[in-house]
């Protein structure tokens, strides 16, 4: 097994029709992945690569095709819409790799989506994939493998790093969650770990954090109370000056919050293992096997 | 994005929040003529730089004058001039503009803030009666000074919660309700526009008991500048950095710091964890340069260029991880971006992901003088170790 996606993940992809939405479209259906309906509004009736149904609303979608779950690659402007819409429908989880969404767009799509069903991972992200099975993103899939370590992430490429330098050393793993490099995401750390607390099929826990922002912290707390599986991390950013947004809209530290520094000490203190360089990540954790 | 304290006081006035009767100038001559509209018998000009940081006190960037005259020099003084403050770095920054001001008479002086919670996903609204100094450092020594509302910005601010904060001050009854007031219309113009931070240090009660923003800091989620013109009008590229407003014209992530070793990086994690590593072999990082996850012949040619302007460059290290575009294509941008520039300084490139081994064919048989490193690690060492020797490897 494996958490938030599997080989049975009915899928339906906002934005099909536009040149990353395809694109990456292309990618997941190469991968494996059940794509099973597009949602473009003006383009409902058309076929996506001969077969898949595109429709104008995720209702309609979901009404045809019973899909549980979708990607967004739909422009900043529109993405929040999207994400509502999806939660809207139904869906049980929703992945949003728009980057540049307004903080108070995604404000209100946090107060939307308390109480409901849906889970989202994003925005700005890679998205979430369990190797093997289904992708459900922009994450190069052949860098990934089946296995038992689970993942989660703010970053994209530095997570690719970090898995690549498992799979080399043969580990697998169970599942990897890009959960954004926004001030407010769907999914934290925190959520990831608690996911993969409650997963029989992960082993070990790979956190990869970054300056911004007390998220790393919140997770670490809990894993020290209520986690049994070790947690490694690696934290970006030590050399990163205060108060310079470093690429990432939540990656920048602010009032003396946030530093690399202070996210170690405290991960130490919580019984988290850290490694110190990022060329050394898989090393590290192949020691707490 | 930041914007000047003229600025932010101009978006404060017309949410409603008092602030000094006062204008910005770029000359000598206008302050003269602007002076002399804003003196009143008795009453002192004050003459501010504006520049974007703070700390413009103890730099001398403000000056407390008792005539035009003074003012007129005052600004002749500071127009022009480079201003060092604790937060502009030992070179300063470019003085363009001043702000005159009529002085007031200060009875207090408070403190009021706004910015975003990420753990609460809340706008925090934070009171002081600390005011006119940093707030970090109220906060650290003296926590309990300071006095917090967290505020729903769906729902917006409650007229409690203002007066809730306001009372928290003890101030006079009628200055509370000045202050009530002044909070809400704070508030309104920080979730008007989009603002990241909104800051009035000092807010000060006056001898007249009004309350006013005698200074006023905003700034902006950049994010939502498509839809914020008049925010977005405001941005002044004079106090950006060059390289970095030349690299945002190429759609680049590009920050400038103090080091010698340039890195180019596709995806933001990954390039500070490119920095990270460098330091930790001994050398500097020169800059934070995201080219974007996928790096393409665009973006490779534009971010090395960008690099190569900065003077104390002495080696650049290319590191990139070919996801769904592979090491091959990735080593043939590369090539492709770089082959007809004249480089006098050692490159290394790195790039892992499948197809690791073309591209280290591609790059070693193009012939550019590049030097492959295997591993991340390795990539780090051979960098630090050029830029420190400053022998040209890669010069043709």
């Amino acid at each position: 097994m494996s958490i938030l996606v599997s080989k049975h993940t009915k899928v339906l992809v906002q934005g099909i029709t536009g040149g990353e939405g395809s694109f990456h479209t292309h990618q997941m259906i190469e991968y494996g992945t059940r794509i099973v309906a597009g949602v473009t509004p003006g383009r409902g009736g058309e076929k996506f690569n001969g077969n898949v149904p595109v429709f104008n609303t995720v209702e309609e979608a979901v009404n045809r095709t019973e899909a549980n779950a979708s990607v967004i690659f739909v422009p900043a402007s529109f993405a929040a819409d999207a994400v509502l819409e999806a939660a809207a429908g139904g869906l049980d989880l929703v992945v949003c790799i728009t980057e540049g969404i307004p903080t108070l767009d995604m404000v209100r799509v946090k107060r939307f989506l308390e109480g409901r069903r849906t889970r989202l991972i994003g925005p700005n992200c890679p998205g979430v994939i369990t190797p093997g099975a289904c992708k459900l993103g922009i994450m190069p899939g052949f860098i990934h493998k089946p296995g038992r370590v689970g993942v989660v992430s703010r970053s994209g490429t530095l997570t690719y790093e970090a898995v690549w330098q498992l799979t080399e050393r043969g580990i697998g793993q169970s599942t990897c969650i890009g959960i954004g490099g926004d001030p407010v995401v769907g999914t934290t750390h925190l959520d990831a770990l608690k996911l993969f607390n409650d997963d029989p099929d992960t082993d070990v826990v790979l956190m990869i954090g970054e300056i911004g922002g007390t998220a790393e912290e919140e997770a670490a707390a809990y894993a020290k109370e209520h986690m049994d599986k070790p947690v490694v991390a690696f934290i970006a950013g030590r050399t990163a000056p205060p108060g310079r947004r470093m690429g990432h809209a939540g990656a920048i530290i602010s009032g003396g919050v946030g530093t690399a520094q202070s996210k170690i000490e405290f991960l130490r203190s919580a019984g988290v293992t850290v490694a110190e360089s990022p060329a050394e990540i898989g090393q590290v954790l192949a020691t707490v096997l | 994005m930041k914007i000047h304290e003229y600025q932010a006081k101009q978006i404060l006035k017309t949410f409603g929040v008092p602030v000094p009767a006062g204008e910005p100038c770029t000359s000598s001559g206008q302050v003269a003529e602007l002076g002399a509209k804003l003196a009143e018998a008795g009453k002192p000009l004050v003459v501010k730089a504006q520049i974007h940081a703070g700390g413009r006190g103890k730099g001398g960037g403000i000056k407390l004058v008792k005539t035009v005259q003074e003012a007129v020099s005052a600004a002749r003084q500071l127009l022009g001039s480079k201003l060092i403050t604790p937060q502009t770095g030992p070179e300063g920054r470019l003085v363009s503009r001043i702000l005159v001001e009529q002085g007031i008479n200060i009875e207090s002086e408070l403190y009021a803030g706004i910015t975003f919670d990420r753990a609460t996903i809340r706008d925090v609204f934070m009171v002081s009666t600390e005011g006119g100094v940093e707030i970090e450092k109220v906060a650290a020594k003296t926590p309990e000074k300071i006095h917090k509302e967290y505020i729903d910005p769906i729902f917006g601010i409650n007229t409690y919660q203002a007066r809730s904060l306001a009372y928290k001050l003890n101030l006079a009854p009628e200055v509370t309700k000045e202050a009530t007031k002044v909070f809400l219309r704070l508030y309104a113009a920080y979730r008007a526009k989009e603002a990241s931070l909104a800051e009035i240090n000092p807010l000060v009660v006056t001898g007249e008991g009004t309350v006013l923003a005698l200074d006023a800091k905003m700034n902006f989620d950049d994010n939502a500048l498509f839809r914020q013109k008049e925010v977005a009008a405001m941005r002044d590229p004079g106090e950006e950095d060059p390289l970095e407003r030349e690299a945002n014209e190429f759609g680049l992530n590009y920050i400038k710091l103090n080091g010698n070793v340039g890195c180019m990086v596709n995806g933001a994690g990954l390039a500070m964890a490119t920095m990270d590593i460098i330091k930790q072999t001994g050398g500097e990082p020169a800059n934070f340069l995201d080219v974007g996850g996928g790096a393409n012949v665009e973006t490779i040619g534009n971010g090395f260029r960008i690099i190569c302007k900065d003077p104390n460059v002495g080696a650049v290290l290319i590191n990139i991880f070919g996801g769904i575009v592979r090491c091959d294509r990735v080593a043939s941008g590369v090539v492709e971006a770089l082959g007809n520039l004249q480089i006098d300084m050692p490159v290394v490139v790195r790039l892992q992901g499948t197809n690791a081994e073309d591209g280290k064919r591609i790059i070693e048989e193009a012939e550019l003088g590049f030097r492959w490193a295997d591993t991340f690690k390795q990539a780090a060492q051979m960098a630090v170790q050029a830029a420190s020797s400053g022998i040209p490897g890669g010069a043709r």
